[in-house]
């Protein structure tokens, strides 16, 4: 064969393998999980009723925040309970990994079950292989035995790591999305962060007259505008509209709010406030060329200032800002946000020490933890209070305050997840609108129709939220 | 000692055949069986549907659109590579001019890289703004298009990266069977007043049929596969808006991204009556009588 490496045949190949090992994985008849009878006495110091000298076992995800600060939880572990050895393995492909410790019935204590190849957690559910933090979430906090520790986290981030209203995922770090600009820039030229999308296309202007371009996005993955598109679409429409649209009800798409932020957004493409060439780069590319100061607004999460540490010029001092809002007429305010978790946590319910997996999970939500997480991996973690008092860089510290700011009113679409080919026809819709191919009218027609495509599938198992 | 020779023989094979049967034919027995189900993947359930999922293949637009692109492929691609290598391959062998094995390592050069690696340099290559390929443009005055990320050229350039990383391997196996012509009948067909031209679609090409008889079949699978190259370099991948598709894609997508393990098994079947149909054709419709060299 001429043309090497993955071939079509090779793929076939190794796709039809698959079931062998799923066949091998499922046939070795795990036994049905027991409550094990790990919980020795509580008090007021070990309110999990940890064993003293049960040995934990960690497996963490070593992927973009390392796992310096899972190994700092765990000190704070060995100071509360100094006679538990703890067993650490930083990983990467914990999927696989974890897949045949789990069929055994040995699985670790806790799994930072994240990365590429994560085990599919919905099924872990379905096989009853999570133990329910519920104990945990309703423990006293680390630091403050008055307070819970349901109660020191985010707001959504439970309900996020539920099904069927029983928590078995929590999610560590914090996810932001919002449109991220150099605040040097902006002080350099004299702008101030438009609060409405009249002001943005203003601005646009003007910072075109200054010979800059306004905005780039990361085309070759056109699933990054659709994050500000979306935002505000849920602050012109409200979480009706978010439901509407998760929910696939019939011309979701079709609302007002939709079509006219979908206008709002062609606008861009209009008055060609998007940086030439945008459409074909790589995230690399585009990030890397807004950090050269070649364009003002990039659309991204969180991660952008950790992504872009190598390469971000001293100076330039990147903040992120709220999606502005489409009118004043909007339901949700404009500081609302887009947000979600990710690092997700889960304890294995045949695990052999689960108290000590939630016990661990209970000092990584420690203030100390958090703010160890925060500094180490430049990140916010799910603790609501985690970057107070933190000497932090200007993109988190910014971060922090979206987060302070949108209080309650953090939002997150679900279809991504629940529906793939659906999120794929928002995609390829935005990147053509984005390049003027699409019509603003037509975008709607396409992504309603995938939409309509999806509900009338019988074979794909519909959600409701 | 003659009938001892058989298990002999056997006792080499079991092995290999044995890995090869568990490796190789089981898998692909089991996509088979895979394709009349509605298996995702996550678990051992799976429930037959009959021949639910081919149905579906057929007014599935993704399918339509890879298979659209994929023909368009498989009608440019060996084309292109054909030609250029046996023009390329009758300039090295044929024309006796200093530093030719130089070439031949030079064109066989993209062979040694990994698809990957291709796909990254082109992408590179292609990128807009500061990329080799708009960069040459400009200085010649032409300005360069953003060649990825719209939708009438996109298929146009990966083909070219395609064909580009080919065409080496096959001016190789050109080479090799120009070497072999007797000398004797390329001079008697110049001394009868054939052309440079002539000589080489008349001569020389049906002597070298049945390694382009090859090349066709190999190009064709190529050609029907595309799916690293496109799953690296492409917008998307496979776009913009789907102008990159290819099968090989559309399956990964809906197993991985999508969970239909079933249904993309399905597309793997008929992907794989689609390369065999094509091999059979290209075999069938290109015979010709065998030319005995001396």
């Amino acid at each position: 064969m001429p043309e090497n490496t993955p071939t079509r045949r090779g793929f076939l190949g190794l796709l039809a393998l698959t079931p062998v090992v799923a066949a091998c994985a499922t046939g070795g008849g795990a036994p049905a999980p027991s409550v094990p009878a790990a919980a020795g006495p509580t008090s007021a110091a070990n309110p999990l009723g940890v064993a003293a000298k049960d040995p934990l076992d960690v497996v963490i995800f070593k992927g973009g925040f390392g796992d310096d600060w899972a190994k700092f939880a765990e000190s704070l572990y060995t100071k509360r309970h100094p006679e538990a050895k703890i067993k650490h393995a930083g990983i990467q492909g914990v999927g696989q990994a974890m897949q045949p410790r789990m069929v055994a019935g040995d699985p670790p204590d806790v799994i930072d079950n994240s990365g590429a190849g994560a085990l599919d957690v919905a099924s872990l559910v379905a096989d009853k292989q999570l133990l329910s933090l519920e104990k945990l979430l309703d423990a006293p906090s680390a630091d403050d035995p008055a307070v819970k520790v349901r109660d020191t986290l985010v707001p959504g981030i439970v309900e996020a790591g539920s099904f069927g209203g029983v928590p078995y995922v929590l999610n560590y770090a914090y996810t932001v999305w919002g449109l991220w600009y150099s605040s040097s820039l902006f002080a350099k030229h004299g702008w101030t962060y438009p609060a409405t999308w009249a002001e943005m296309l203003t601005l646009g202007d003007e910072i075109k007259k200054a010979g800059l371009a306004p905005w780039t996005y990361q085309g070759k993955y056109p699933e990054y505008m659709n994050d500000p598109l979306l935002t505000m679409v849920a602050k012109a429409g409200g979480m009706e509209q978010v439901a509407a649209i998760d929910n696939l009800e019939p011309g979701a798409w079709r609302a007002d709010s939709v079509k006219a932020v979908v206008e709002a957004f062609a606008e861009l493409a209009g008055r060609g406030h998007i940086m030439k060439g945008s459409e074909a780069l790589s995230h690399t590319e585009a990030q890397t060329a807004w950090c050269q100061g070649k364009a003002v607004f990039i659309p991204c999460g969180s991660w952008l200032e950790a992504e872009q540490a190598k390469v971000t010029p001293a100076g330039f001092d990147m903040v992120v800002g709220p999606t502005p809002r489409l009118s004043d007429a909007d339901k949700l305010p404009g500081t609302a946000i887009q947000a979600a978790g990710s690092e997700p946590f889960i304890i294995p319910a045949q695990g052999k020490n689960t108290a000590g997996g939630l016990e661990f999970l209970r000092l990584m939500l420690a203030k100390e933890s958090a703010a160890n997480f925060a500094t180490t991996a430049s990140a916010m973690p799910v603790r609501k209070d985690a970057l107070e008092g933190l000497q932090l860089s200007s993109g988190l510290k910014s971060v922090g305050e979206l987060v302070a700011a949108a209080g309650k009113d953090a939002l997150s679409y679900r279809f991504p997840g629940w529906y793939a080919p659906l999120a794929k026809a928002v995609h390829d819709s935005t990147g053509e609108l984005l390049n003027g191919r699409v019509s603003a009218a037509r975008w709607t027609e396409r992504v309603q129709k995938a939409a309509d495509q999806v509900a009338a599938d019988a074979s794909i198992t519909k959600y409701k939220r | 000692m003659r009938h001892r020779r058989l298990p002999f023989i056997a006792g080499f094979l079991v092995l290999p055949l044995t890995l090869y049967a568990v490796l190789v034919l089981s898998p692909y027995a089991q996509a088979f069986y895979l394709a009349l189900t509605d298996w995702r993947g996550v678990s051992a359930r799976a429930e037959f549907v009959g021949a639910d999922n081919f149905a579906r293949l057929l007014d599935d637009p993704q399918v339509l659109g890879a298979l659209k692109n994929n023909a368009v492929m498989l009608l440019v691609v060996p084309i292109a590579t054909v030609v250029l290598a046996l023009f390329l391959a009758a300039a090295l062998s044929l024309g006796r001019r200093r530093g030719a094995g130089v070439y031949r390592v030079v064109y066989f050069f993209p062979q040694l890289l990994s698809v990957a690696v291709v796909g990254v340099l082109f992408q590179f290559v292609y990128t807009p703004n500061s990329g080799l390929l708009n960069g040459v443009l400009n200085l010649l005055g032409i300005e360069g298009r953003s060649w990825l990320g719209d939708p009438s050229l996109a298929l146009w350039a990966v083909m070219a990266v395609v064909v580009w990383s080919a065409v080496g391997f096959y001016v190789v196996l050109f080479c090799a069977a120009m070497e072999s012509i007797p000398r004797e009948i390329l001079e008697a067909a110049a001394i009868d007043g054939a052309s440079a031209l002539t000589r080489l679609i008349r001569v020389v090409l049906p002597l070298v049929w049945e390694n382009v008889q090859v090349a066709f079949i190999y190009l064709g699978m190529a050609a029907l596969d595309g799916f690293a190259i496109v799953q690296i370099m492409t917008v998307g991948p496979g776009g913009p808006d789907n102008a990159t598709e290819v099968l090989g894609l559309t399956l990964y997508r809906n197993a991985f991204t999508y969970g239909k393990f079933g249904y993309a098994s399905a597309l793997g079947v008929a992907l794989f009556f689609l390369t065999l149909a094509l091999a059979v054709l290209v075999l069938r419709g290109s015979r010709r009588d065998r030319v005995e060299m001396a």
